[in-house]
């Protein structure tokens, strides 16, 4: 799997669920036969992948979110390493 | 930490009209310790329960699990919980109109098996014509847009075909293809001569296992569950004993993973009579092998134990007639040699028993 560019339109594989953990107070990223626990992070990321937006508009709503920048290349390592096994896939 | 469950087998029925020869139900399936099946309420109250604990996946199973009539409702309830619900399926009779509905009911993920690359062989080793329904049903899978695996449970009679599986399965569009040496619990470990693969056999299918994983990259994830009796190490069953893993049988009772029932110096608790989380906390059963204070040498003092756990309760039970020491699959048990004398390459195969509600009246005596 290729890394993103800054064009690329991530989203979630439709195999894949988002879902709130209550017992261990986390999102989780459900699968066949398995998941991933997520940081908050993670989870705020996961859920500005929608299929629309771009990883350069994820990462400027992060931005400004928290007034901040440079959060690309941890956006883009995320997002990559999920793409990895297969479980978000970039568009045009 | 107190460990919390992440998954939950429901064994919703041992009824199957297959015959698999490997199956891992228990021998006794047909007997009256399976036979009053967890009503619908009971089956939601136990998902409820197992949400609350911590569970997150869910397998509906069996036996067939689409031979319970009240299945779109069991996956409804299950899907209101948020759980990520697979159906583990044989696929007999299965058809677009009851896949559409259990898609409608929130059904996450369809899990179905398949014994051979072709009619032929499948129907022979399933002992009952279903390859027809399964191709039929994988498409309907695909067509309503399910995640799908491909089951095989692999071991001597079919090994030489893990390409045209492998195939097969690209061609079906399917995302993972679970190619299972079978593991010897229940009917696996009755026909275990007729079943055990060569070293020559599982040296083949691993270097195709390689060389198409290469190929596919992540269009079709291959999982290969190991052959352990060919290992030096036991796999880490389950995670380790009571840590993220339970089965609940067609009549209620939890389990530490889908053979421990077998171990009959453990006494299993049923829903019927104690909430699921009692039962995960408290029951002897779940406590008698959690953590390493149980471990005899040569786990005791092992490094590996973290990682392994010291293998396989119900393995060492039945192998070696004692659920509390080492797997007898590891090369550092006294018992390996019980393992090495199953291997003998040379032997010519034994014929099997299948799968079937006389035979397992017949044999239930016997244990
Ligand atoms: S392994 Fe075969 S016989 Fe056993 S439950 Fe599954 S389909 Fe039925
Ligand atoms: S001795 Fe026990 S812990 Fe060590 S490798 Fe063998 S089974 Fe695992």
């Amino acid at each position: 799997m290729s890394p993103a560019t800054a064009a690329a339109v991530p989203r979630l594989h439709a195999k894949a669920r988002l879902q709130r953990d209550e017992v261990r107070g986390r999102e989780v990223l459900l699968y066949p036969e398995g998941l991933v626990g997520l940081n908050p992070t993670g989870a705020e990321i996961l859920a500005l992948c929608d299929g629309v937006r771009s990883l350069a508009d994820i990462v400027a709503t992060l931005e400004r979110r928290y007034d901040v920048t440079g959060l690309e290349r941890d956006v883009a390592a995320f997002l990559d390493g999920l793409a990895e096994k297969g479980l978000v896939l970039y568009g045009p | 930490m107190d460990p919390k469950p992440l998954w939950l087998l429901a064994e919703l029925t041992y009824k199957c009209p297959l015959q698999c020869p490997y199956c891992s139900n228990p021998l006794d399936f047909a007997g009256p310790r399976f036979k009053r099946e967890l009503s619908t309420d009971e089956w939601c109250r136990v998902f409820r329960e197992a949400k609350a604990l911590g569970v997150l996946q869910l397998g509906l199973s069996g036996g067939e699990p689409t031979l319970r009539p009240d299945l779109e409702q069991l996956v409804r309830t299950a899907h209101g919980l948020g759980l990520y619900t697979s159906l583990i399926t044989s696929a007999f009779r299965l058809t677009r109109e009851r896949l559409a509905g259990l898609k409608a009911a929130g059904l996450d993920h369809v899990q179905i098996s398949v014994q051979g690359a072709d009619a032929e062989l499948s129907d022979e080793i399933a002992g009952t014509a279903s390859y027809r329904d399964k191709i039929a049903a994988y498409h309907y899978t695909r067509e309503l847009g399910f995640p799908l695996t491909v089951n095989v449970v692999l071991h001597r009679r079919n090994l030489h075909q893990v390409e045209a599986l492998i195939r097969l399965a690209e061609s079906l569009g399917a995302e993972r293809i679970e190619l299972a040496n079978t593991q010897f619990y229940g009917w696996a470990l009755h026909n275990r001569d007729a079943l055990m693969p060569t070293k020559a056999q599982l040296a083949a299918a691993w270097q195709v296992v390689e060389r198409e994983r290469a190929r596919l990259g992540t269009r079709l994830e291959i999982v290969w569950v190991l052959p352990d009796y060919h290992e030096q190490f036991p796999k880490p069953c389950m995670g380790g004993w009571g840590r993220a893993y339970m089965t609940v049988t067609p009549a209620g009772e939890v389990w530490p993973c889908h053979a421990a029932g077998r171990i009959t110096t453990l006494t299993f608790e049923n829903v019927r009579d104690h909430p699921l989380d009692w039962i995960w906390e408290h029951s002897a059963a779940f406590n008698r092998f959690r953590g390493d204070a149980w471990m005899p040498e040569p786990c005791r003092s092992c490094p590996r134990k973290t990682q392994d756990f010291g293998g396989c309760r119900c393995q060492a039970f039945l192998v070696a007639g004692d659920a509390g020491i080492t797997d007898p699959v590891c090369s550092l048990s006294p018992h390996r040699h019980l393992i090495d004398a199953a291997l003998a390459d040379e032997r010519e195969p034994e014929e099997w028993t299948y799968r079937a509600a006389p035979a397992s009246r017949a044999l239930a005596g016997r244990g």
